[in-house]
């Protein structure tokens, strides 16, 4: 095993040297989580614009249930897709276990709860505050769900953040239905579970300084965001 | 002396309102009200601090259904058309999380297209000429509350309702308000108008309507109102002593 020092070295020659198997990793674990979030966002905001507005019945479970999925472990959001995607599943024709597209599909189940739950609540706080206004107003439901969409843009673009730090640091759901493929399905964090455990901790540690530099990089957002946010009152 | 629409250009006059209650946990906010507005002059709503004032403002405005009793405007129960040839400015101004000119697109938008040279000559009318682009959440209380009220013209409302405009203004600005709802006035709008300030009851109540618990206690011409109002509540009031 390669002492600490020297990993790191070989780390950040890789980094530096745009090495093409460490970009093409990359590359595939951004398109797979931001895909998931792009889906997840459409989805998940749309569930907070319903859910927030609505009053019908259900509408207590569903926040209740949002909630409680909001903390699915991945591994078991992983089990539960590789069941329908595998070839006895019921999704079995569609061939996708271990493809791009599986991986994609777990991590939206994973992070739409996540999206969903979180701006419920934000809308939820802002329609409490317009709600008057808009009635005043005689608005349709779908320009009451837009409006507030757009005023809770700064905290919905956090709540945004959130699903995809998730998606791009779990490791849990995508390696059962991705199966870490060379070439095909490996991704960071993947990579990283599999170069760790055969003992190649170079690798391993220049997908590891990316991925602490993408997680640095989510969360000064958030923080430029909510700063934002609050100069213009608009928080 | 007192201009006589004869009801008015609007078809939303007389505003009945019969037997209407509002009861929170059995406390009786709204009591039995039967009110008739039935000119299209300036009604002017008085009463002290949780009379029901703005919850009766609500009401009829269809903001929030009653306990019981009806509402009528000309004749119609409240119906998002209604709604739609009112305006409402609230006690507590509610501004959207944009600019001040996104605020005024936003009700603009809403009537039809965005008309950029009314919407600027309404900002000026306010005296936010000069915060056109400011977030409309960083103005100071005062501020906003003109820029609520000139939203609500944008809405060119045949009925336009304000609860308290003018508690957080400087005079010079209390007197901008009271000029523009007079414009409103002129160019046709029925005028209901929340205040506690005297003088400003006075200036702009060719109608009182006294409130005070829940009840409606008095409903005069303004003149007949301060000369000589009919129940202890309104004289107390009025000479500002405490109301029980
Ligand atoms: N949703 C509610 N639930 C319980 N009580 C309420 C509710 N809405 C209003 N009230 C109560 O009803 C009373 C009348 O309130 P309202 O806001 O209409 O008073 P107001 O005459 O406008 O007073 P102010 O001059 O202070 O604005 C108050 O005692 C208030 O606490
Ligand atoms: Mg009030």
């Amino acid at each position: 095993m390669q002492d600490f020092g020297n990993a790191l070295e070989l780390a950040i020659r890789l980094v530096a040297s745009g090495d093409s198997d460490l970009m093409e990793i990359i590359a595939l674990s951004l398109r797979v989580s931001l895909t998931a979030l792009l889906v997840s966002a459409i989805l998940g905001f749309s569930i907070g614009a319903l859910v927030a507005t609505s009053t019908f019945k259900g509408r207590g479970a569903i926040k209740i249930l949002l909630s409680a999925l909001m903390g699915l472990p991945p591994v078991v959001v992983g089990l539960i897709v590789y069941i329908f995607l595998s070839n006895a599943g019921p999704l079995g024709w569609t061939q996708l276990l271990y493809t791009p597209t599986a991986m994609i599909i777990a991590q939206t189940l994973l992070i739409t709860p996540i999206i969903g739950a979180l701006s419920t609540q934000v809308i939820e706080d802002i329609y409490l505050e317009y709600k008057d206004f808009f009635t005043s107003l005689a608005m349709s439901r779908r320009a009451v769900a837009g409006a507030l969409l757009w005023d809770g843009r700064y905290s919905l673009l956090t709540v945004a953040l959130a699903g995809f730090g998730r998606a791009i640091a779990e490791v849990g759901a995508i390696i059962i239905v991705g199966g870490n493929i060379n070439h095909l399905t490996r991704v960071m964090t993947t990579a990283i579970a599999l170069e760790t455990s055969k003992g190649d901790l170079a690798l391993a540690m220049a997908l590891g300084l990316i991925l602490i530099v993408v997680s640095l990089a989510i969360n000064a957002s958030v923080i430029a965001l909510n700063l934002t946010a609050k100069r213009y009152a608009y928080a | 002396m007192q201009k006589r629409f004869t009801n008015g250009k609007t078809g939303l006059i007389p505003l009945e309102v019969s037997g209407l209650s509002y009861h929170a946990d059995d406390r009786p906010l709204l009591d039995a009200l039967d009110v008739r507005i039935s000119s299209a002059d300036r009604t002017v709503i008085m009463g002290p601090n949780g009379a029901g004032k703005s919850l009766f403002l609500r009401i009829i405005h269809g903001l929030i259904a009653p306990g019981a009793g009806d509402v009528r405007w000309g004749g119609r129960a409240m119906s998002d058309d209604v709604r739609r040839r009112q305006a409402m400015v609230f006690q507590r101004p509610v501004l959207l999380r944009r600019s001040v000119a996104g605020n005024m697109d936003f009700a603009l938008s809403l009537r039809g297209a965005i008309d950029e040279e009314k919407r600027d000559a309404l900002i000026e009318r306010v005296g936010l000429g000069n915060a056109r682009d400011q977030p409309a959440r960083t103005l100071s209380g005062g501020e906003q509350q003109r820029l609520a009220l000139a939203r609500a013209l944008a809405l060119e409302p045949e009925v336009l309702m304000l609860d308290e405009p003018t508690a957080n203004l400087d005079p010079a600005s209390v007197l901008m308000i009271e000029e523009i709802v007079n414009e409103a006035h002129h160019a046709g709008a029925k005028i209901i108008f929340v205040t506690h300030d005297l003088s400003q009851a006075r200036r702009l109540g060719d109608e009182i309507i006294f409130m005070h618990r829940g009840k409606i206690l008095e409903q005069t011409q303004g003149d007949v109102f301060f000369k000589a109002p009919q129940s202890q509540a309104a004289r107390d009031f009025i000479e500002g002593r405490i109301v029980t």
